[in-house]
């Protein structure tokens, strides 16, 4: 079934992933459950939760990983198992979490970028393939002469990163799914990472930006969808979700995150504390 | 408004020897805890925050050696005084340490009664009885906002953050008047966060721990729990003052950098602005550039700072900045 509305790029609908193990699969644990957001083109939406909440299950299952248990997820309206396999790898692609293992070692970082132009372009002429490298790299910041002709020991992990943001450029593909693509980057080098998704963004690049960073999704999504043991407690615009919440949830998470501007008020608790203070122990 | 210098760390200086190379890890630092004090050490990875923690508990390693410099806790100078003094005297009593990932030190085979006890024996060489740890220990865990039952459990029944609080109640068992905690909050969810920001207030409030030291690279959270802001790079404090100015008006260029690059949640506005990254990258602690050590980072370097290193310049307010456009001749 098509779907109804040319704009949206992903529809995840009642996702639910059970994890069976144990002696003869019969201990299961649930991934998901009923899980439905949809994607639309061109826009970031964040998925976010803590640890444990389901995210990186609906990421694996997105990008077909496994299957789910119950519930479909569509591409431009079709099933995203249809698609075969170089089809949907060329439609939707990853960035990974730790930028440090999606490098071979034994190879240069160049390998990563040309091997992502033959996917996605067989036949190539050498001055062209240069050409694009070279504008991709420049889109992320890159010093060519800096990166290319290194192995992945030689640069740092925020080049790294950015390396495999050129790498989702030269693919072109219609959606990224970035798990937690800022957590092994050194602080400063972060907020390049995250401007740098916005040039996907900026190229018609949707992104499901995976985090548990309350901070990070406030600053760069469109849309947040926020995860609760394995659920999807509130979903909307990120002006709404993370600003005005509606649901206790949400509301309590973002009460927890640490701000800079404001410091919690324990105050009514610790008076209360206080009263063991000349208690022996 | 602080009482007393508990800690006093003075130009001090260590390092790592391995096959890498040597490594100063925390060269020529000056920092002081006073009375009722909480600094907060934040810096990116492998600047020298736990380094310099360690190196303040006077436990060097079989890599980290102690190359210069004075830290003197509570009136023991750490590298002056026997091994045995130290041990006694100081860990633990007068100053903890809890290093970081600390909650993946509980023991998985004991419940945390029966780790409790091997720490008790360890430190006095007696014995208690169950009853005993369990009277004691269950009102200081109580006081953590800890439940008593917790004593009952293994450590896999108990979540991240309440290992992490457990961690940190058991440090605290001898009073001690310094608590140096390293990283406590990094692998925790921002509600468990939260909880331990709070024990560890409590802690303070109740007053037993007197000045901590509390390293984190989480800005933030360094935010909610110390009066002092301490900011490392390259084994080196840059700028030192308290936290709401150094916020407020930063004045070494990288906090000023660094506090322009974090994703900060703030619920009143949303941020319009881009955030910006330092260019360039943390040098390579082996071979740390001459002068001013973040000068090939800097978009305000002058040609001395590429020379000469800039010296600790005091300025009003108890801060401090190690950067040459605030004098220094």
């Amino acid at each position: 079934m098509p779907s109804p509305n040319a704009a949206v790029l992903l529809d995840v609908r009642r996702l639910t992933k059970i994890y069976t193990t144990g002696f003869l699969k019969t201990v299961s644990v649930v991934g998901c459950q009923d899980v439905s957001f949809l994607v639309e083109r061109g826009e970031i939406v964040a998925l976010l939760g803590e640890s444990g909440s389901g995210k990186t299950t609906v990421a694996n299952l997105i990008l077909r990983i496994f299957r789910p248990t119950s519930g479909e997820i569509l591409l431009a309206g079709k099933d995203v198992f249809s698609y075969p396999p170089r089809v949907y790898y060329a439609k939707v692609q990853q960035i990974f979490q730790d930028p440090y293992a999606a490098f071979n070692y034994f190879y240069r970082v160049d390998r990563v970028l040309h091997r992502a132009l033959t996917f996605k372009h067989q036949r190539l002429a050498s001055a062209e393939r240069r050409e694009r490298i070279m504008e991709v790299l420049d889109i992320v910041g890159l010093n060519p002469s800096e990166v290319l002709g290194r192995y992945p020991h030689q640069l740092s992990g925020g080049q790294l990163q950015r390396l495999l943001i050129a790498r989702a450029l030269l693919i072109e593909p219609d959606l990224v799914v970035a798990d937690e693509p800022t957590s092994m980057i050194d602080a400063s080098s972060r907020a390049g990472i995250l401007n740098h998704l916005f040039d996907l963004k900026d190229r018609g690049i949707a992104i499901l930006f995976i985090t548990h960073d309350v901070g990070q999704a406030a600053y760069i999504a469109d849309k947040a969808v926020v995860m609760h043991k394995g659920k999807v407690v509130e979903q909307g615009p990120a002006s709404q979700v993370l600003f005005s919440p509606t649901h206790p949830y949400v509301q309590r998470l973002l009460s927890d995150v640490p701000k800079l501007r404001e410091k919690w008020d324990f105050s009514r608790e610790l008076e209360g504390a206080a009263l063991f203070k000349d208690q022996p122990r | 408004m602080f009482g007393e210098p508990l800690v006093l760390v003075e130009r001090l200086k260590g390092y790592y020897v391995g096959g890498f190379g040597v490594v100063h890890g925390v060269d020529d630092v000056s920092l002081t805890l006073h009375e009722g004090e909480g600094v907060g050490l934040v810096g990116e990875s492998g600047c020298g925050k736990s380094t310099l923690a360690q190196l303040i508990t006077g436990v060097t390693g079989p890599v980290l050696h102690y190359q210069a410099g004075t830290v003197i806790v509570d009136g023991y100078n750490v590298y002056a005084i026997p091994e045995e003094t130290l041990r006694t005297e100081v860990l633990c009593k007068r100053l903890a340490y809890i290093p970081q990932a600390a909650m993946d030190s509980l023991n998985p085979v004991k419940r945390i009664r029966d780790l409790l006890r091997d720490v008790v024996k360890e430190r006095t060489g007696r014995r208690p009885t169950t009853q005993e740890i369990l009277r004691t220990a269950g009102e200081h865990f109580e006081s953590l906002g800890l439940q008593r039952s917790v004593l009952h459990l293994y450590p896999h029944e108990l979540s991240g953050g309440m290992k992490q609080r457990v961690v940190v109640a058991i440090s605290t068992l001898w009073n001690p008047k310094i608590l140096v905690v390293d990283e406590p909050t990094s692998a925790l969810d921002v509600s468990s966060q939260k909880l331990l920001v709070r024990s560890l207030l409590l802690l303070r409030q109740r007053g037993t721990v007197k000045s901590m030291l509390f390293i984190t690279h989480d800005i933030p959270v360094a935010r909610q729990i110390c009066e002092t802001l301490a900011v490392m790079y390259c084994g080196q404090l840059v700028e030192v003052g308290p936290v709401e100015e150094v916020l407020e008006a930063p004045r070494h260029p990288y906090t000023q950098g660094l506090l322009a690059s974090i994703a900060s949640y703030e619920p009143q506005e949303r941020r319009r602005s881009r955030l910006e990254s330092i260019p360039g990258r943390p040098p390579d602690m082996r071979n740390p550039p001459p002068g001013c050590r973040f000068h090939p980072r800097c978009s305000l370097a002058q040609p001395r700072c590429a020379q000469h290193e800039p010296p600790e310049i005091t300025l009003a307010g108890k801060r401090m900045v190690r950067c040459w456009r605030f004098g220094g001749g």
